[in-house]
């Protein structure tokens, strides 16, 4: 089963580029990359000022029935769903869809000072963190493993960059 | 699997149930919702929840009256209220009336998350956690810390004698030998092991970087500082810090840390609330403390805090017998990770890296495994495919061999040996004229005999 990922409003293409060349290394599955007709405006909170993410998948559910896999939108947009403050992604546990957001991955929002490398792994986390949970898995107790909740980015930087052993036995064709 | 932790989710908004529903769903609890006070009255008589999360302003029976109802069922039930604008008043009302707590609509998701586990952690319902968490145990062991030499044996016992006290310890060892990994092996054994180890590099950051790091900023606390970040020493509440290169903070970080150490609380940078945190402190370093202290550039008694506990790691020269077990499970992680078909290492291959000195320790042998399987043609590692340029002269270097001269000779003997002692050829690959050649072999009066 290939694994998509949807560009929305996301123009980092290096980021995009390493991403791509980091899931392949880690997937037996083929990663592509196609465009979603989604106009972000028409989910955007003005009260917010950050887009409804939860909207966003109903709308990607529409537009991607043709679709055999699992589709991962990446987006640099600041998503919420109502209650939370923000969230970095949202997913469908075992289902199709997920959204990412790398805005609040982005270390000049806390340091003040751009790192691109930390970019990445942070990317990279929450992306197979996302997709976790569209084979089914839930939030693990494990510290190093990709999938231990992380409501902040401190979370993110602390757990670890890989699925456990118990987590990694539900993802199909991931190498390690 | 032990058992989920039932949450009831009352809300007269569809929207605001789903999200709730999926954000606990994800997180592992059974997630209900209500879409009134009325109907979570009755889910709540027929089942029982471990804990409620209840709107306060709902059209019919307000989420105060459920609490008040809700208590006189079960008068220790746990409810989290929601309201839409914070408010004195409200938040008096709501534990007057035996709310836990309150959340003011949106909330930071780390704030839920804390709330809803603290709420949960009282009533000591984290035991059935603590017995699925004993099921996995496995699964959290540093599973990459290789040896089972006799000194390996004797690092492995100290870690499990030290880990189930909660005594400060500090691990020397060089570069490469894996100071980390036995750190984790000390707070995956120790009662901490639930909680998370937070590693920081002090050698890598500035003094104002690592002040920010392991203390954590307020929100606009500096240019840049567009959100609030805890820092490492908050992350390690309940579990343990590791300060690796102990040896290179400043003198006032050192002054910081034998504080923050000995109080175990403190300020985020450019805030006021005093953080205090329940942390295990491990450190490391490959440097001579004791002589720093001497000589005035490590703090005296920041160094009898940190050094209660010692565990030195050899370096993989002085045990060669792991090397054949660290290089199969190098072999392993990588063929697996590159999709190549290397099993095993060739009896030259092996030769070579158990005679090799081994200046970047384990660290540097995996590198080389790396690199041989990037480069390597066959199943096996061949003695051609590790990365060192000395490599096809099959030049080791063994404990005897420290001085550059002996190293010189020793290099000039074997590269004689392998070429029958042709002088013109060897003075090519050696990349030297034929009558320095003659002057080495001179002054080190080597001879055909020699090995």
């Amino acid at each position: 089963m290939d694994i998509y990922l949807a560009p929305l409003r996301f123009y980092n293409t290096l980021l995009l580029q390493n991403l791509i060349t980091e899931l392949s290394k880690r997937f037996s599955a083929k990663i592509r990359v196609i465009d979603l007709d989604i106009n972000l405006d028409d989910f955007f909170s003005i009260d917010r000022k950050q887009y409804f993410s939860t909207q966003i998948i109903a709308e990607a559910i529409k537009l991607t029935d043709n679709i055999d896999g699992k589709v991962i939108m990446l987006t640099d947009v600041d998503i919420f769903v109502p209650v939370l403050t923000f969230i970095f992604g949202e997913a469908q546990l075992n289902g199709k869809h997920a959204l990412l957001s790398v805005c609040r991955l982005h270390e000049e929002f806390y340091s003040g000072i751009s790192n691109d490398n930390l970019l990445l792994e942070r990317t990279i986390k929450e992306f197979l963190h996302e997709l976790g949970h569209c084979y089914g898995l839930r939030h693990c107790i494990d510290w190093d493993c990709v999938m231990h909740s992380s409501p902040g980015i401190e979370e993110v930087d602390i757990k670890g960059s890989s699925f456990c052993r118990n987590c990694i036995s539900k993802i199909e064709g991931y190498k390690y | 699997m032990g058992k989920r932790e039932k949450i009831l989710i009352v809300d007269d908004e569809k929207i605001v149930r789903e999200s709730l529903y999926h954000w606990f769903e994800e997180d592992n609890y059974e997630v209900d919702t209500a879409e009134d006070g009325e109907t979570a009255l009755q889910k709540y008589e027929k089942g029982k929840y471990d804990i409620l999360l209840v709107d306060m302003k709902m059209p019919g029976m307000s989420g105060l009256d459920l609490l008040t109802k809700v208590k006189e069922i079960d008068k220790d039930a746990l409810v989290i209220l929601i309201t839409a604008f914070a408010s004195v008043p409200t938040a008096i009302t709501a534990l007057k009336n035996g709310a836990f707590d309150y959340i003011t609509k949106p909330v930071d998701p780390d704030e839920l998350a804390h709330i809803v586990n603290k709420a949960l952690e009282q009533r000591a319902l984290k035991i059935e956690n603590i017995q699925l968490k004993e099921n996995i145990d496995e699964i959290i062991k540093p599973d990459n810390l290789i040896g089972e030499s006799y000194q390996m044996r004797k690092v492995y016992e100290l870690v499990y004698s030290v880990a189930i006290t909660d005594t400060t310890v500090i691990i020397r060892g060089e570069s490469g030998t894996g100071k980390e990994l036995v750190a984790k092996a000390v707070h995956i054994n120790s009662s901490r092991k639930y909680f998370p180890i937070i590693t920081v590099n002090c050698g890598a950051l500035s003094e104002s970087l690592l002040e920010s790091e392991l203390f954590g900023h307020e929100k606009g606390s500096f240019t840049g500082a567009q959100f609030k970040r805890k820092g490492k020493f908050e992350m390690a509440d309940r579990g343990t810090i590791f300060l690796d290169e102990i040896g290179s903070i400043s003198p006032k970080m050192q002054v910081e840390l034998l504080r923050v150490i000995e109080k175990k609380q403190f300020n985020r940078v450019g805030g006021n609330e005093l953080i205090k945190s329940d942390f295990r402190v491990i450190t490391a370093t490959n440097e001579p403390l004791e002589e720093l202290v001497k000589a005035g550039k490590f703090r005296e008694d920041l160094y009898y805090r940190l050094n209660v506990f010692t565990i030195v790691i050899p370096p993989l020269r002085e045990r060669r017998d792991d090397i054949p077990l660290l290089v199969n499970f190098f072999i392993k992680k990588f063929s697996t990770a590159m999709n190549k078909k290397v099993k095993t290492v060739s009896k030259e291959a092996l030769d070579f890296l158990m005679n090799y000195n081994w200046p970047g320790n384990v660290r540097e042998l995996e590198n080389a495994i790396e690199r041989a399987m990037v480069v390597g043609k066959s199943n096996s590692i061949m003695v051609e495919d590790l990365p060192f340029h000395l490599s096809s002269n099959n030049f080791a270097l063994n404990n005897d061999v420290k001085s550059l001269a002996a190293m010189e000779r020793k290099f000039i003997l074997n590269t004689l040996n392998e070429n029958e002692w042709n002088i013109s050829k060897t003075a090519q690959i050696l990349e030297i004229d034929r009558v320095t050649l003659y002057n080495k072999i001179n002054k080190y009066n080597l001879s055909k005999n020699d090995y």
